[in-house]
């Protein structure tokens, strides 16, 4: 099991709701060799689901060309306080990782 | 304005297809709760014309609509930080490539309704490189460019 993300949800004003997320992953690209010389098999994050009371409030589809330990950062309207918003990835080798914030 | 052609067959076909996803989806055979299918020909693409392909998209447009925010020069090329907003009405999906790396396309976000087109991730630049921002809006493909300087390149470590 992956490490958990570092969800942070802020209303924001103007009633938008400002999600980031810090997801841990290594993102190995594929492309990399090791000391021996040979290639690191791909390992990246490729479906993110963001959803806020069961709606989906964002989807992403990543590439290994994303940053180790994946940032991203959305808003959207709608979000009160106390409200959850929940994160969901799975990688290329079928690992997968939900967690939850309150939004504050 | 530029437009770039691509063939008419390939757009009719990716369309097909994704009407059959969209009936299958519609018909409850595939649950609604599952992730999209990671799309593998986009990621493999090497060039912005390949990638609006395998999104579907017969042709890209260059918009003033879209503001890059990343850094002129990055110094740490497998950390770059780069926040894409469109003001084009209906934007529908947000992808960020880069001209230079190995596979062009490196994320792309799908906005519902009620999101901002407004997203930010970090991305790595294996060299110097112009970073393109495609966005798709009305069913049709924006992008714009903005070129970042690496000093240390993100690949190979």
């Amino acid at each position: 099991m992956a490490d958990p993300m570092r969800i942070r949800a802020q209303l924001k004003d103007g009633g938008v709701t400002e999600v980031r997320v810090l997801m841990a992953h290594i993102m190995e690209t594929g492309q990399r060799k090791d000391g021996s010389g040979k290639i690191v098999p791909a390992h990246h994050i490729q479906n993110v689901t963001a959803t806020w009371n069961g709606k989906t409030v964002l989807t992403a589809q990543f590439g290994p060309a994303v940053s180790q330990n994946p940032v991203m950062n959305f808003s959207f309207k709608g979000g009160a306080k106390g409200d959850k918003v929940s994160v969901s990835w799975s990688d290329n080798k079928g690992d997968k990782r939900t967690d939850e914030a309150t939004i504050s | 304005m530029h437009t770039f052609d691509i063939g008419r067959r390939d757009a009719l076909r990716s369309g097909a297809n994704f009407a059959l996803v969209a009936a299958a989806i519609s018909a409850g055979v595939l649950p609604t709760s599952a992730f999209a299918d990671w799309n593998k020909a986009a990621f493999d693409a090497k060039s912005l014309n390949d990638v609006v392909k395998a999104f579907g998209g017969s042709s890209v447009d260059k918009s003033g609509d879209i503001t890059i925010t990343a850094p002129d020069i990055a110094e740490n090329g497998a950390v770059v930080p780069i926040a894409i907003a469109s003001k084009i009405p209906n934007t529908e999906s947000i992808a960020i490539l880069v001209e230079k790396n190995p596979n062009a396309l490196a994320a792309q976000f799908d906005i519902p309704s009620g999101t901002e087109p407004n997203v930010g991730t970090r991305v790595k630049m294996g060299q110097s490189s112009n970073v393109f921002a495609v966005v798709k809006a009305g069913g049709k493909y924006y992008v714009a460019t903005k070129e970042v300087k690496v000093t240390l390149g993100g690949c190979g470590g």
